[in-house]
């Protein structure tokens, strides 16, 4: 499972440089500027937008390219391939010629990438899947940050005996191994027979939002710790302290001072943190822990390929080579976001 | 020193019983769950749940149940899986060896490529080696390790093995030390391989960024200024100051690893250890097995933090004598 | 006379950056003798650091460009191959930071620091080096040197770390001691104490020493020769007593107003220069002075003016005015007390 330490890659961010005038142009403007020249960075970007356009566009391939329904199982289903009309799970495909084989892939439009042990379109399953797993991991990260931003901004902000109990529980949280954590959560959430119940909400065990949540909540502290730090750094800052003299309520310096400067913080570690909570997540449904069937997510389809390795490896295969693609793309993007807003390099080679 | 072993002595106890309650809290009372329903297994028969429910206390307050687990997990000891009937303290200690196999052995590798690679990308900066270094780490991070342990399954023991490069490749197993130590390592290699890739790439990162980062110090300069040849200023004053961070990043991982962490890429490789065994608990539901190995790991792992937070100072002296 | 311990010929020192060419060092020359004290005076930015980096070859980042020489004892150094320019830094030039509290390593104490580099440079027995190391701490006042070997440099006070940069730099009997804004970092009082004490040491070990500064102040005391130093170029040259009593550049005026004067009635005490330094990467045609002096005139803005003696015996400056305009303007405008000391 990914390790994510911004301090230690050494994403924190110095209110004081970031919010330096560089040679009469804005910070925001410069990084802007550094951002587009990096092409890789604007490659990845592309990427990734076209990772989640074709992930959502999921129902369009299996209506209107595949059709097929990729959540039914289809196993005594026939396809018709140049003329000859084949069956989608093949009889003693195995090494030992015993047992059944899904069809490999036919490179076209049906079975593009072959089928699973129950006869469904690989290719629709695994767009399918990515929708479910971008989900996860977009939603879980935002969830994360908006968390960790409402008490770093409570923390760092008010200081006191505040910042020292909710970095005290934080750190509690932080020294909770984080994949225990999450495996503890979802044994409990999904052995719950009637889903989770905490007030109007009502959370049954398939549903995606738990995976989200608990993916959401896990990732907490990982976030708070940067950004806690800049928010008391900031609080330090002449125009907070200007503020204050000028008798501006807490509510109101929160959120027209400090809050616009961490966003730079919170967007540079967006991309690497859904990065880190995509992984998370493909573990976690690799492990059965995640998303639930019948619902689909490239970790879910990697374990129903693992029974195929060595026959269909493509079942497999293909949604570890989304989640790669994926995660790299976001990856390079959240390094490009932070050499761009990095004012260590105000310097740089030209050329 | 001594102030600073208290202080962090007394964090830990306080982490340990924290982790201890939130474990707790979790299988014993999130709301709209029985504990002894899911203690129980799957299928379970009517007796075995009033036998849970005595055993835990659970018709009992909270701060009772939580002493009755803590003493069925430490004093006694008898904490028996419902899936398996079998107790699950010895069955954790068997399966150690195993994962600490595979956690040595991936650790030495992880160590040797990534400050390999990260002093590389360092004083190769500027030139196209960096980049491209940098870009395998990338590429190294952002890979599924179950993924890879799959593809290199595939490979070794399926696509490949009837050709010369990979014949040699035992079947998926572990076989002790003890017994075989030529076996042991055969069987072990590709798991090692595999699980250090995502660590190669995040510590080979993290080495490049402090190395440069330290570049750029006052002292540096000082310590070219005495006309020191670069190998010692890279030596014995870049990388031995950036170490700092990545030794005790690397205490964390290790014990993060050792304490179940390698779950996954024993799940892929069918490597009987504490992770295989968390996993194979999962799918059955079996909460003791699952309760117990996630207080034993993160008690490891709380453990080693507080051994990190000592080699930290011993290798910091800012720390040490503050 | 002698041949001068360093000569520095038209040294140009620039950085390619994003927004174009930085030319941080602008063609400057100067000399200095053996055992002789000189003091560059300037704004930062104004390359005096870049200068003295330049001399230790001290810049590592790859985007420097340089051109010039730099003749140290009949060698050209920047022709100097890497292993041969190691031999001459810390064992014949040594420099001396401005920041005691980041440079000297936080791992290491301060007696295996200052070992490492009499080892580099000697050939030492064990034992020997400790020894020695102990003598310099003590030679630099630093009290019971036999305990204090041991500590760390944070457990120094910011002024007792700089003695031990300063012990560090004497430790191989350095020809030229280069000091980078030594006290610049520190408390008043201790500033005067590490002035001192570099006096001293320059006395018993006979070192020459350029003393880096944007402190007029603090040369007065101690400088034989005095360079001043704006956006990359040398304005005005000469000795003490020229710079201080009879000063040629607008510049130099600024820099002696902004030196607080007790003696003055409170409203004159201290004057600021106004206005930013050039940018180095568009200088602007003519004077670099220009948009800040008030005496600039038309031809400053169209002609650059060189340094030359105008006043003879060695005092360089680099105006276009007349040096009867400039003693009448300058003792009517910025200190009227000049007229009477001169």
């Amino acid at each position: 499972m990914a390790v994510f330490e911004p301090e230690a890659e050494g994403i924190v961010f110095d209110a004081e440089e970031t919010g330096g005038d560089i040679v009469g142009r804005s910070p925001w403007a410069l990084a802007g500027r550094r951002l587009v020249r990096n092409k890789l960075a604007l490659a990845a970007l592309a990427l990734f937008v076209l990772i989640v356009a074709v992930s959502f566009a999921a129902p369009l391939y299996s209506n209107y390219v595949a059709d097929t329904d990729p959540f039914a199982s289809n196993i005594s289903g026939t396809v018709t391939l140049n003329g000859k009309t084949e069956p989608v799970l093949q009889q003693g495909g195995g090494k030992l010629g015993l047992g059944e084989t899904p069809i490999g892939p036919t490179w076209h439009s049906k079975y593009f990438l072959g089928a699973d042990n129950q006869g469904r379109d690989v290719a629709a399953r695994v767009l399918y899947g990515g929708r479910a797993s971008l989900e996860i991991g977009i939603g879980s990260a935002l969830l994360a940050s908006a968390i960790a931003l409402v008490f770093a901004l409570v923390a760092g902000f008010f200081g006191g005996w505040t910042d020292a109990i909710i970095s005290r529980v934080m750190d509690l949280i932080w020294a909770f191994p984080l994949y225990l954590l999450a495996i503890s959560l979802a044994t409990v959430l999904l052995t719950a027979p009637n889903g989770l119940k905490i007030g109007f909400i009502h959370l049954s065990a398939g549903s995606l939002w738990v995976p989200l949540l608990i993916i959401g909540l896990v990732y907490v502290p990982y976030i708070y710790r940067p950004i806690r730090g800049q928010v008391l750094s900031l609080r330090e800052k002449e125009f907070v302290e200007a503020g204050i003299a000028q008798g501006a309520s807490n509510f109101r310096l929160i959120f027209n001072e400090v809050l616009p400067n961490v966003a730079s913080t919170v967007i540079v570690l967006m991309p690497l943190m859904i990065a880190t909570t995509i992984l998370t997540e493909s573990a976690l449904s690799y492990l059965s822990i995640g998303v639930q069937p019948p619902q689909a997510s490239w970790g879910t389809i990697i374990e129903d390929g693992q029974s195929l390795l060595y026959t269909r490896p493509w079942v497999a295969i293909a949604p570890g080579i989304m989640i790669v693609l994926t995660v790299l793309a976001l990856n390079v993007l959240g390094d490009g976001l932070r050499d761009a807003l990095d004012p260590r390099s105000k310097v740089r080679v030209k050329g | 020193m001594l102030a600073f072993i208290v202080r962090r002595l007394l964090w830990m106890a306080l982490v340990l019983f924290a982790i201890s309650v939130l474990v707790f809290l979790i299988f014993f009372a999130t709301p709209g769950v029985d504990p002894a329903r899911q203690m129980a297994g799957r299928n379970p028969s009517a007796e075995t749940i009033k036998s849970i429910k005595h055993e835990f206390g659970l018709d009992r307050s909270l701060p009772v149940r939580y002493g009755l687990m803590m003493k069925h997990m430490f004093i006694t000891r008898d904490l028996i899986s419902y899936g398996s009937h079998t107790r699950v303290i010895p069955e954790i200690t068997s399966a150690a060896p195993v994962t600490l196999s595979l956690v040595f052995g991936a650790a030495i590798i992880w160590i040797v490529f990534s400050i390999l690679f990260g002093v590389a990308a360092a004083v190769l900066r500027g030139t196209v080696f960096d980049p491209l270094l940098m870009i395998l780490a990338l590429i190294g991070i952002s890979i599924p390790v179950f993924w890879l342990g799959e593809v290199v399954n595939l490979i070794t023991q399926s696509r490949l093995h009837d050709s010369f490069l990979f014949s040699w490749v035992p079947p998926l197993g572990y076989t002790p030390l003890t017994q075989d130590p030529f076996m042991w390592f055969k069987q072990l290699i590709f798991p090692w391989l595999t699980l250090s890739v995502l660590y190669i790439g995040f510590y080979a990162r993290v080495l490049r960024a402090n190395l440069i980062e330290t570049e750029s110090e006052d002292y540096i300069r000082t310590a070219r200024a005495k006309g020191l040849s670069e190998r010692r200023v890279l030596f014995r004053h870049t990388l031995r100051t950036s170490m700092i961070t990545f030794v005790s990043l690397f205490g964390l991982d290790f014990a993060v690893l050792v304490g179940g962490g390698a779950l996954l890429t024993e799940v892929v490789f069918g490597l009987p250890g504490v992770g295989l065994l968390t996993f194979n608990s999962l799918t059955a539901l079996d909460l003791p097995v699952i309760m117990t190995t996630v207080i034993y790991a993160a008690f490891f792992i709380t453990l080693a933090s507080a051994l990190v937070d000592l080699v930290y100072a011993w290798l910091d002296p800012r720390v040490r004598l503050a | 006379m002698a041949e001068p311990l360093l000569e520095v010929r038209d040294l140009k020192v620039s950085f390619r950056t994003e927004d174009g060419i930085v030319r941080a060092v602008d063609g400057i020359s100067f000399t200095l003798d053996e055992g002789e004290v000189l003091g560059i005076v300037g704004e930062s930015g104004s390359g005096k650091s870049v200068t003295m980096m330049t001399v230790m070859r001290l810049i590592t980042d790859p985007n420097v460009i340089y051109q010039g020489s730099i003749i140290y004892k009949g060698r050209d150094l920047m022709g100097l191959s890497r292993d041969a320019m190691r031999e001459v830094r810390g064992e014949e030039i040594a420099m001396i930071f401005q920041d005691p509290m980041t440079s000297l390593n936080p791992v290491y104490t301060v007696g295996w620091q200052i070992e490492e580099q009499l080892n580099e440079h000697n050939d030492l027995k064990k034992g020997q080096a400790r020894r020695r190391a102990m003598e310099l701490l003590a030679q630099v006042g630093i009290p019971k040197p036999e305990q204090r070997i041991d500590d760390y440099p944070h457990q120094f006070s910011g002024g007792m770390r700089q003695r031990v940069m300063i012990a560090l730099a004497l430790s191989c009997n350095p020809d030229l001691l280069i000091a980078d804004e030594p006290t610049t970092a520190l408390d008043v009082t201790i500033q005067a104490q590490i002035l001192e004490l570099i006096k001293n040491l320059k006395r018993e070990f006979g070192s020459a020493v350029v003393l880096i500064t944007h402190d007029l102040g603090v040369v007065a005391d101690v400088a034989d020769r005095i360079l001043v130093m704006y956006a990359g170029r040398i304005v005005e040259e000469g000795n003490k007593e020229q710079i201080f009593y009879d000063p040629q550049h607008p510049y130099t005026w600024g820099l002696l107003g902004s030196i607080a004067r007790l003696d003055r009635p409170r409203a004159r005490r201290l004057t600021a220069i106004a206005g930013q330094p050039p940018s180095l990467i568009n200088r602007p045609q003519g004077c670099s002075f220009r948009t800040r002096c008030p005496q600039a005139f038309d031809r400053c803005r169209a002609e650059d003016p060189q340094l030359t003696a105008k006043v003879g015996d060695g005092h360089l400056d680099a105006c276009h005015l007349s040096v009867e305009d400039k003693r009448e303007r300058r003792d009517k405008t910025i200190n009227p007390e000049l007229a009477e000391t001169a």
